[in-house]
């Protein structure tokens, strides 16, 4: 199998050798070809033991073991769905580049999604830390051309290199976290990582890896890629990046943590902290952008926030040595992701279905589209309820988990009471504000009467790329339903972090659910058992038709409807600056009694937090290090010196270091 | 089946009740008690217009409206009798049903695509996001003190004959009236009487929902301040007793409920559109003291 797996990992190339109708084919091929093994491999560790699989191929791999356990296999489950959705859906999506783009610019394309599937797979797999650190790599450089695919654009480009630095920034703290470990204990990758644990301080360790991967994974306050890499991206990629590659983060997170055995409680205590403000802060930015995409993006942050509260709440469960905490904590974390890479996928394909008709994102622009593409509509309805974690959608499932982990530990202790309260009231409001964003996102671009022309020729989109999103509800409604079938698989992968010296208790989840799904079929039956009342009422009724009530002023049009802006503004209005709304108009002034030109009023959100961290920092940096150019004088001369004192140094500081 | 059953019948003359006070209070006669339910049947056999800006959303988000309230009674214990699905964790559906019903009522709003509509499910989205922690915290409380997360474990658990749970029994009583006051969007929060659109919250909603639509929405609400009652309701029931002296105490709770409710209203002015927020905040605070309260009883702060 693994000798297949190869094989294809070199086929990729035959991408670049195909015409360009066939490329998303072959594509297809290598991925299924590449899901069926590593699922293979992934069916075989659930049902029986972990598998290990030797790689042969030349360079860093040589000879590397690709450990498939059962957090590796649940990964690999969510990475093989994601890509091949995401290629399904790139068959329609791709279409409106044909006639602008090169084959060459696809063949670039496939080859890096393809690419990105495998770095993932081996990111998940891999255990040893130069291996890992290069499918980490090939994982964020393929990402990075796929993200530039549009790089005649300019600001795509800058896009483009922003997510890469930030990318090699999270190498580097991921990079000097593997070097320390293999200077302290002799072993490199994760094994050097459980005899770390047990005689060094574990928190500094801790924090070194989850800011390399928070990076990745979009924790505020390391979020700021992901609100710039997902808009410029095509949709299937958004899709993919920010349903699956994120989570290549949250599984670093979870892997390291898996070695954790001291200091749990404060780590478990910081890891519930930012994440109960990433999601917070997360959805609450998404309700004040009006690029969809860029609304989803940090509907991401918000998500991975929800993912990592899971991951604090077992952490504490485990320091606690409270099996119960820690199963629903961890079992929260773990079904979010697949949840999230669900819903996420699905809301980011409707969006680039609404790109490719409209070719707009800016949803001030759009409205009504719901009677132009009806199915779209409610796919991203659908996707929305999922999203909010309302029932009986999946989402709402592992807010359950992880609400009902913070109800079992509110009776320990002061501390922890206070912390579960806080987090009880940060899921709330997150939920809370996540209605307010996608009833305004819904309500927005679906709803009531086109804003401008861009909507005048948008039909549905063709059945290739309605297949994905079809593909993707299933699950959806499924976990959402049959909860109690999928969680002792969930629970599975949980039980590695228990604490020490506890038994698991066997099957402690899937009995909770049982009367949840329960109820929640109930609820649906109800549901219709109320449509089908209602359709014989309507039967023996009059139904007639009229405009909508203006309240008796007849002159209504698109433009008096709520925009995103003003849907947001009362939400604006009560946080005050710390929305970063900026508002650009021409005031009307005292003596402009009938003010006659059309005037333009303009909103947009500056992100406060990465302007501190990121933006104002690296123009310091760039004005100290301007003041250097007079080194770089172009003399060849020149550069030869400084290489000779370069070296002249080295040698002095030898002799004073021997001395 | 009998307190599911109790909740609806009751929450039928509820707004009745409501009404009638108020018209006493301001010295008119006022319409029957039966009244507003007589209303309801009107125009659930009525038909409907609808706008041709509207599209299936409009027609389906009454119904599964509807239908998050009335699936809602059924957690809703009766002293110490569970209600008719009791479970692990029902408190959570219980809050995110009714999320959902909200979800659909705002776009429900937005689907007529009229600015009035906006407005009212702009603000309905801001004051549910705000009211909704303090419901949470409030149970949270409860099940602190109870050690379970379900309505029934906390209610089964509630004993009245001491002091502690006396005080705290006053303070929740008190706040979930508020929050039942600002679900249905009554006064200090949104002024069901008024008639201008623009002062209106949860009226201009359902502004162009008509015939059938209309009567599920006006049905649920009664059904949602029933709901409300029955948890006041629940923490005032005694043990032990005979089903009729509970079912008895229960109608009567409700009927001073709705007493109060009407009172309220009668010597109340609406708030300040942005003073309103502030007001709802208050609630999480006061639930958060609740919370405080709990920890020193249970002797885990000292």
């Amino acid at each position: 199998m693994v000798n297949i797996f190869e094989a294809i990992t070199v086929l990729t190339l035959l991408v670049y050798f195909v015409p360009v109708r066939w490329k998303q084919p072959l594509c297809l091929v290598l991925s299924l070809g590449l899901a069926f093994i590593t699922t293979s491999w992934a069916i075989e560790s659930f049902t029986s033991e972990t598998v290990n699989q030797q790689l042969s191929m030349p360079f860093w791999f040589h000879n590397s073991v690709l450990v498939i356990d059962k957090l590796t296999a649940f990964f690999l489950v969510v990475i093989n769905f994601g890509t091949l959705t995401s290629i399904l859906f790139s068959r329609g999506y791709m279409k409106m580049y044909e006639s602008t783009k090169r084959s060459q610019d696809f063949s670039l394309h496939y080859f890096f999604l393809l690419w990105l599937q495998i770095a993932m797979t081996l990111v998940v797999t891999l255990q040893e830390g130069l291996p890992f650190l290069v499918a980490w790599e090939i994982m964020s450089l393929s990402s990075f051309m796929l993200v530039i695919f549009e790089s005649e654009k300019k600001e795509i480009l800058n896009t483009g290199i922003y997510y890469l630095i930030q990318m090699h920034v999270a190498l580097f703290f991921v990079l000097a976290a593997f070097a320390l470990v293999e200077a302290k204990t002799g072993i490199s990758g994760f094994d050097g990582l459980a005899i770390y644990f047990k005689t060094y301080p574990s928190i500094p360790m801790f924090l070194l890896f989850f800011a390399g991967f928070g990076i990745k994974a979009g924790f505020i306050p390391l979020h700021s890629w992901l609100p710039h890499a997902h808009p410029a991206a095509p949709s299937h990629i958004s899709g993919i990046m920010s349903g699956t590659m994120i989570k290549m983060g949250i599984y670093g997170i979870l892997r390291v943590v898996s070695f954790l055995n001291e200091s749990l409680m404060e780590i478990g205590t910081i890891v519930l902290i930012v994440s109960l403000i990433s999601s917070v802060f997360g959805v609450f930015f998404a309700i004040f952008q009006h690029d969809l995409k860029k609304m989803l993006a940090y509907h991401s942050i918000e998500n991975i926030g929800i993912i990592g509260i899971g991951i604090g709440t077992g952490l504490i469960g485990k320091a606690l040595g409270n099996p119960v905490i820690c199963l629903l904590g961890f079992s929260g974390a773990i079904l979010h992701v697949l949840n999230h890479s669900l819903f996420k996928s699905l809301l980011f394909y409707c969006a680039g279905s609404v790109y490719n008709q409209c070719h707009t994102r800016d949803v001030n622009e759009l409205g009504g589209l719901i009677k132009k593409m009806p199915t779209t509509s409610m796919l991203f309805l659908l996707a929305s309820v999922a999203i909010c974690g309302l029932p009986p959608f999946n989402g709402f499932i592992s807010e359950f988990l992880i609400y009902k982990g913070f109800f079992s530990g509110l009776d320990k202790n002061i501390f922890i009471s206070l912390l579960f309260l806080g987090g009880i009231i940060g899921l709330t409001v997150t939920g809370g504000l996540a209605i307010f964003c996608f009833t305004k996102a819904f309500g927005i671009v679906f709803l009531g009467a086109a804003r401008t022309k861009k909507t005048n020729h948008a039909h549905e989109v063709p059945s290739s790329m309605l297949l994905p999103k079809f593909l993707i509800a299933i699950p959806i409604v499924l976990i959402g339903i049959g909860s109690f079938t999928l969680i002792p698989f969930i629970e599975g992968i949980a039980t590695m972090y228990l604490p020490n010296g506890t038994v698991a208790p066997i099957n402690l989840i899937s009995p909770i659910l049982q009367p949840l799904s329960i109820a929640l079929g109930l609820f649906i039956l109800l549901l219709i058992v109320l449509f089908v009342w209602r359709a014989f009422q309507q039967k023996s009724v009059v139904i007639t038709t009229g405009p909508t009530w203006g309240c008796g002023y007849a002159g209504l049009t698109p433009e008096h409807q709520y925009t995103s802006t003003t849907f947001a503004d009362n939400l604006k209005n009560l946080s005050m600056s710390l929305s970063g709304m900026k508002t650009h108009y021409h005031p009307i002034e005292k003596e402009d009694i009938f003010p006659a030109e059309k005037r333009k009023y303009e909103t947009h959100q500056v992100d406060e937090l990465e302007k501190i961290l990121i933006l104002n920092p690296s123009k310091l940096l760039l004005t100290v290090m301007l003041k250097f150019t007079f080194l770089r004088s172009g003399k060849i001369q020149h550069y030869i010196l400084y290489g000779l004192g370069f070296i002249l140094v080295v040698a002095l500081l030898t002799i004073v270091n021997a001395l | 089946m009998i307190p599911a059953a109790l909740i609806l019948l009751t929450s039928l003359l509820f707004p009745g009740i409501i009404t009638k006070v108020k018209a006493m209070v301001s010295g008119r006669k006022g319409p029957g008690l039966l009244q507003p339910l007589y209303d309801i049947y009107r125009l659930l056999r009525k038909g409907n217009v609808y706008s041709t800006t509207t599209s299936i959303i409009f027609q389906i988000s009454p119904v599964i409206y509807f239908a998050t309230i009335l699936f809602s009674v059924s957690f809703i214990p009766f002293g110490d009798a569970p209600g008719l699905l009791s479970f692990q964790g029902d408190l959570f559906l219980f809050v995110y049903l009714l999320g959902l019903g909200k979800f659909f009522l705002i776009i429900n709003a937005l689907d007529a695509g009229s600015g009035f509509e906006g407005m009212g499910a702009n603000r309905e989205a801001l004051y549910s996001m705000l009211v909704e922690p303090a419901f949470v915290i409030l149970f949270g409380t409860f099940a602190m003190m109870a050690g379970y997360d379900s309505f029934y474990g906390i209610f089964s658990h509630w004993h009245l004959n001491s002091s502690t749970y006396l005080v705290l029994s006053l303070l929740a009583s008190y706040i979930l009236i508020q929050i039942a006051m600002i679900e249905n969007s009554r006064l200090p929060v949104d002024d069901p009487k008024t008639h201008l659109e623009l002062t209106m919250v949860h009226e201009v909603i359902v502004l162009d929902n008509s015939g059938f639509d209309l009567g599920l929405i006006q049905l649920g609400n009664a059904f949602k301040f029933g709901i409300f009652g029955a948890l006041v309701a629940n923490f005032i029931l005694p043990e032990h007793q005979s089903l009729w002296i509970r079912a008895l105490i229960f109608i009567g709770v409700i009927f001073v409920f709705a007493v109060i409710v009407g009172l309220m209203e009668s010597f109340r002015a609406r708030s300040k559109m942005e003073k309103n927020p502030q007001f709802i905040l208050t609630l999480s605070s006061i639930a958060a003291i609740a919370f405080l309260v709990a920890l020193i009883i249970t002797n885990k702060l000292i």
